[in-house]
């Protein structure tokens, strides 16, 4: 009898145990750095979403762009700890695939958010931005916006590794500005005269100025920016500012950051591309869940190879056959 | 070579090697032995007439020359302050997270707190001082070696620089707003097209300033002698660890400077740049001849140091080269250099 109440007992308990471990499952997210206010929201947006799903996340971060050796140690250390997914910013789309190839071995949902995987297919999904399309858009603003023919174009790219995120905004811009990107995974290939050169920005203030001042040596005469991000925007404004030909110049950026946003009220920034963050990885964090519920993969949107978590154009200078929305009402949805 | 004279005619070779005749390239080594302050000067003359052939009038123009100065105006000035601890055979990794947190308290205080500019800006030279004493008094009371000490705080500083600004940069035109005394060193004097800006010639005065307490004060010649033999100094009545922490302080004062300068500069506070400024000044440093053992250079050296890879930078850029290929120039540039002074050093052998 005794020994019926005990099995009975230990039945109810892993009974119990099991419920539990169906109600609260583990996630990592790890992004590029945890300075960049766009993967503080990101992050922002996962631990909102966890909650809301029983999910226990934990969360890494690289030390800098480009900081692969700290994303590989999290993959492990997030294989290790029995985690059901992995939603990951990849600092380097090449040189993490054969971790993340292990953690899927290992029998975890590996979802990419905002920069894709080279091939997309190393991981199970990607949740992005379309890249390509946030730089043709706001191509396509400064070509509507100038005589496109007398154009001098300066390309303040990230950095020296040519990332996915780098070139297909770089090449998107091109293409929207009407010019021949040869081939869209390099950058610099390009042979139009009217593209004076690219430098890298490392994404900040100080490496827009710099490359900013760099490009003006080669060529004054800079009427259009294309920046890889706001901070970099800004940096070039001060630069061009610095010697009075900020007038002559329109910025255009990626982003949507509220700082950003801002700028393009006050002029700085002609027109950015807003991309959603906070929805990327509220989205991530859904898709473990239902996988680990159901089994069930997400899909990618049609026509691409990853799901479009959206783009718009911010300007307040809008051209006709674009659409965009104002600043003002950009700043009700920007991040940061 | 050498070599294989050695074993054609081992006693020969030996015996011929003090009472060999000086070439010309003898005479150079004396002379640079006997002015090592030269090396850099000349390296830089080198290098501004090799770009100035290649580049042409780009180069040459007022407008650039001045342009290289204002681009190493920053990382000139933590190398300043990267060669006062290098002088005491220390390092010191943290000088640029000391001039980021310093920046970041500025910002904070100036534009979001709404404290009158002035006082914002003494607060953030009083935090860089802070900053550095601490590195000083870890170094010097708990006896660890500075490498470590600023190996830690560095990445101390740069989380704080974070954490107080949220990792978003304050934005230029907000900065102009509240508190453009931020940005008073991003003004510029113009002479035709040559612009200097002010941050340009803060970097001057405080190599100017840090030479004449090295070279005409009681203090200046303590600190070279903690460099050469710190149980020496001791001995000979230095009082070594108080000196070496006011090295470590003023190191992080004349940081904290650079990070007014840098506001003027970048435009904008943010916590996200000059990364890579502790390794940028160390380079300045080593290219400037100064002996990373201690207690050899003058501090001038880091000030041409920093010209040099100016110079390199743009004159590499102007002739086209790719990034990556500047970034690799600059790697054989420190190795040279630190040969070169090795040769220049067994002169006296």
């Amino acid at each position: 009898m005794r020994s019926i109440l005990k099995i009975a007992a230990a039945v109810c308990a892993a009974t119990f145990a099991a419920g539990a471990a169906h109600a609260q499952i583990g996630a990592c997210l790890i992004t590029k750095t945890d300075t960049n206010p766009f993967f503080v929201k990101m992050k922002e947006g996962a631990l909102e979403g966890a909650k809301a799903n029983g999910i226990d996340l934990q969360t890494f971060a690289g030390k800098i762009d480009g900081d692969v050796a700290t994303q590989v140690a999290a993959v492990e250390t997030c294989i290790a700890s029995g985690a059901k997914g992995i939603l990951i910013t990849p600092t380097d789309s090449r040189a993490l695939a054969p971790v993340v190839r292990q953690a899927r071995d290992a029998g975890l949902l590996v979802i990419a958010l905002d920069t894709p995987f080279e091939p997309a297919s190393v991981a199970d999904a990607t949740f992005a931005t379309d890249n390509f399309l946030a730089g043709e858009l706001i191509g396509r603003w400064a070509a509507a916006s100038m005589d496109a023919s007398k154009a001098k174009i300066a390309l303040l790219d990230l950095n020296a590794s040519e990332i996915s995120v780098d070139y297909l905004r770089n090449n998107g811009f091109l293409k929207g500005f009407g010019i021949d990107i040869k081939d869209p995974t390099d950058i610099g290939d390009e042979d139009d005269p009217r593209i004076v050169g690219n430098d890298v920005t490392n994404g900040n203030e100080e490496g827009g100025r710099n490359a900013m001042e760099n490009l003006l040596q080669k060529d004054s005469g800079v009427n259009v920016v294309y920046t890889i991000n706001e901070p970099a925007a800004a940096g070039a404004y001060e630069a061009l500012k610095s010697v009075g030909l900020d007038r002559q110049a329109l910025i255009v950026s990626v982003d949507g950051g509220c700082p950003g946003v801002q700028n393009v009220a006050d002029g700085v920034i002609g027109a950015t591309s807003m991309q959603f963050p906070l929805l990327m990885a509220s989205k991530g964090i859904e898709a473990i869940r239902t996988w680990a519920d159901s089994g069930a993969k997400p899909k990618n949107s049609p026509g691409l190879d990853f799901f479009n978590t959206g783009v718009r154009l911010v300007t307040d200078k809008p051209v006709s056959g674009l659409e965009s929305i104002t600043s003002k009402e950009a700043m009700k949805l920007c991040w940061g | 070579m050498a070599e294989s004279d050695a074993e054609s005619e081992p006693a020969g070779g030996v015996a011929s090697f003090d009472a060999g005749p000086r070439g010309p390239l003898d005479g150079l080594r004396a002379f640079l032995h006997a002015y090592p302050t030269m090396v850099p000067v000349i390296v830089l003359a080198l290098c501004v007439a090799v770009f100035g052939l290649l580049a042409g009038d780009k180069f040459f123009s007022p407008f650039n020359l001045t342009l290289i100065i204002q681009q190493v105006s920053i990382i000139g000035i933590l190398a300043a302050a990267q060669s006062l601890v290098i002088l005491t055979a220390g390092i010191d990794l943290s000088v640029a997270a000391v001039m980021v947190v310093s920046s970041v308290v500025a910002g904070n205080l100036a534009v979001k707190i709404g404290i009158p500019a002035p006082l914002s800006v003494l607060a953030a030279i009083a935090c860089g001082t802070l900053a550095g004493a601490m590195n000083g008094l870890l170094i010097t009371r708990i006896k660890l070696p500075p490498f470590i000490v600023t190996l830690g705080t560095w990445s101390i500083f740069y989380a704080t620089a974070l954490w107080l600004s949220g990792a978003q940069s304050i934005r230029s035109q907000d900065i102009d707003k509240a508190a453009p005394l931020l940005k008073f060193f991003g003004n510029s004097v113009s002479l035709g097209s040559a612009r200097l800006t002010y941050g340009s010639i803060l970097m001057v005065v405080v190599f100017a300033v840090l030479w004449y307490l090295l070279n005409r004060t009681a203090w200046g010649r303590h600190v070279y002698a903690i460099g050469d033999d710190k149980e020496a100094a001791e001995l000979s009545g230095i009082r070594t660890d108080r000196t070496l922490t006011s090295v470590y302080a003023l190191a992080g004062l004349v940081c904290a400077i650079g990070a007014w300068a840098s506001i003027g500069r970048v435009g904008a506070v943010s916590p996200q740049s000059f990364y890579e400024g502790n390794l940028q000044s160390i380079t300045a440093v080593v290219i400037g001849g100064i002996s990373l053992f201690g207690g050899r250079g003058s501090i001038l050296g880091a000030l041409f140091g920093a010209l040099i890879v100016g110079v390199f930078e743009s004159g590499l850029r102007l002739v086209g080269v790719d990034v990556l290929w500047q970034v690799f120039a600059i790697g054989w540039l420190i190795i040279v250099a630190v040969a070169v002074d090795q040769w220049i050093r067994r002169a006296s052998l």
